[in-house]
């Protein structure tokens, strides 16, 4: 063993010890997916006797994970779609365009960044209730739309502030206006942070729990996480079916994660250190 | 300033609004609007169904300082930063420093690891964990059997000594790999000319970590700090899915207590009041900890 491997070897049990603390309970569960309650019991880490997908097939259907399911992908894409756009909008105002106010404007964007959601949690639902809205989709998309453009606009003006001005100049002589400007020549330049952006506010609206657990009360309606919820109070006694359940809930964000994790990590630790 | 937010010759000045106008709408429709109105309501007492509203004041206010439940919730968010803030800083410090000098082959994996519970919904982070803490089948007790420690063994969760340690330690292992992947990467940023230099005037481990890598670090540490002490403040999704607060008050968070007033027990004036000291709470911690950030690195250029 070479001197460089007796540093190493130290640091590498240490982090491989790290990390089996965070991927334990996780294999755990996405074993059980497989397993029935006794093998579960028997064995919570060992690989499944038959990788069976039955408990799948339970949770899908007769837990209703599909329409859970179908509720999240649309709430979550609209959430996303719209507030990507409106935010590279208004970040381009901010970065960009005279806009008188701006300092003052910039604070208060800042605190819909930072406040909980029990901050409005209670008179939206008083207002939804009021215009019949709750049960509703927009009762769900339009109060996370308007949280994800506080972060979406501080986050993409900060990429248009760093623009490369030159870029803009010389297409502002070529004759171009400040619409074609965005989408000619900065959109195509802004694709790391628009990308940063969508998976971000992907991962916040999938998660989203309190807002969609106020807002709806009947079961056709609930979101994967409040789906979760209440399977688990109903379906206690049965691990294999809720592990099924909560890996349903999981895998998206987490296949998201895996491909496209360079986005998720800087956006994280950048959003942070920004915000 | 320069060429940057100035209108083009013949352009209007109020050009940016027209791009800034449907965000700041909706902006202030569903989120500045509802803030001021929970600060309204809050000086009511309102059961949130019938038509009369009566001003109280600040009674709502008041009595919650006399009020054993926000006492109990509040004291829990506390004790909750132990676990979510100040055990994974430590952590991620103490990993920092054992990695100082050479970059660690095959990082990448580790750090996509580490970072893995930050994206996942915290409800099934609830159901993992609920499932490792089962008193009966769970992974914990059954080890703890498996090894002859039979003596430790809990009904974790639903015991009033050990639910609060046992949910915040969930926290601890949702944050700590967030506070490692962000303290290596400000690790990246620190030469390490000053490590070689220091260890040629004699200066052990302990002394780089302290006067080289704590520095280095200090808006990283900053970031962790803010980010990890208003989870442990604004902590709802797993209490509601781990435990519900129980058994009795014993893991009652102010989260929690907002909801249960507001939408259980219809009592939206007085969890109005609570969801202002929160916010307040909240947005006055991370402006603080922000100032005084920025006061250190202004000082150290």
């Amino acid at each position: 063993m070479t001197l460089r491997w007796q540093k190493l070897l130290p640091r590498y049990v240490l982090l491989t010890l790290f990390m089996l603390v965070v991927l334990i309970p996780i294999w755990g569960l996405l074993m059980s997916t497989f397993k029935t309650d006794t093998e579960i019991i028997t064995s919570p880490f060992g690989l499944p006797e038959s990788l069976s997908l039955d408990n799948f097939r339970a949770a899908w259907s007769m837990g209703k994970f599909n329409i859970f399911f179908k509720n999240s992908v649309i709430v979550t894409s609209v959430v996303v779609i719209s507030s990507v756009f409106l935010s590279t909008l208004s970040g381009y105002a901010f970065g960009q365009l005279p806009l008188p106010g701006r300092k003052l404007l910039f604070p208060l964007m800042l605190i819909g960044y930072m406040v909980p959601f029990e901050a409005v949690i209670i008179p939206l639902y008083n207002w939804m209730n009021f215009l019949g809205l709750r049960n509703t989709y927009w009762a769900m998309i339009l109060p996370q739309i308007g949280l994800s453009v506080s972060f979406g606009t501080l986050w993409m003006s900060s990429f248009f502030e760093n623009a490369p001005q030159e870029l803009i100049d010389a297409a502002t002589i070529d004759g171009c206006n400040r619409w074609k400007a965005l989408w000619l020549i900065l959109w195509p330049l802004a694709k790391p942070a628009t990308t940063t952006l969508v998976v971000l506010i992907f991962m916040w609206t999938w998660n989203e729990f309190l807002l969609a657990l106020v807002m709806v009360q009947t079961e056709a309606m609930r979101t994967l996480p409040v789906g979760l919820a209440f399977f688990q109070g109903k379906y206690t006694s049965s691990l294999s079916l809720m592990a099924a359940g909560a890996i349903i809930v999981a895998l998206p964000t987490i296949l998201i994660y895996i491909l496209f994790q360079r986005f998720f990590i800087r956006g994280m630790l950048g959003g942070a250190i920004k915000g | 300033m320069d060429i940057k937010n100035r209108a083009y010759p013949g352009e209007s000045k109020w050009k940016g609004w027209v791009y800034l106008l449907p965000v700041f709408l909706v902006y202030f429709v569903f989120t500045l609007l509802p803030i001021l109105e929970t600060v309204r309501s809050s000086f009511y007492q309102w059961d949130g169904i019938s038509k009369s509203k009566t001003w109280i004041g600040l009674e709502n206010y008041t009595s919650l300082f006399s009020d054993s439940l926000f006492l109990k919730a509040f004291s829990n968010n506390l004790i909750f930063i132990l676990f979510y803030s100040i055990i994974p800083i430590l952590l991620g410090l103490l990993l920092a420093s054992l990695l100082t000098r050479q970059s660690i082959p095959g990082f990448n994996f580790f750090r996509t690891v580490l970072f893995l519970p930050q994206v996942i919904s915290m409800v099934v982070v609830g159901v993992v964990w609920r499932w490792m803490f089962n008193p009966t089948s769970g992974p914990i007790n059954l080890f703890l059997s498996a090894v002859g420690l039979e003596q430790f063994k809990q009904a974790w969760l639903g015991s009033f000594q050990w639910a609060l340690p046992a949910v915040g330690s969930i926290g601890t292992w949702v944050q700590y790999g967030f506070c490692m992947v962000l303290f290596l990467a400000g690790m990246q940023r620190i030469s390490q000319e000053y490590y070689e230099a220091s260890s040629l005037d004699g200066a052990n481990s302990f002394n780089q970590f302290i006067h080289i890598t704590i520095p280095g670090l200090r808006s990283e540490i900053g970031v962790a700090l803010i980010t990890t002490t208003i989870a442990a403040l604004r902590v709802f999704d797993l209490v509601y899915t781990t435990t519900r607060g129980g058994p009795g008050e014993s893991t009652l968070v102010t989260g929690f207590l907002i909801y249960r007033s507001a939408f259980l027990n219809n009592k939206m004036g007085y969890a109005a009041a609570l969801a202002t000291v929160l916010t307040v709470i909240i947005l006055s911690l991370s402006l603080l900890i922000r100032r005084y950030m920025s006061e250190r690195s202004e000082t150290s250029k």
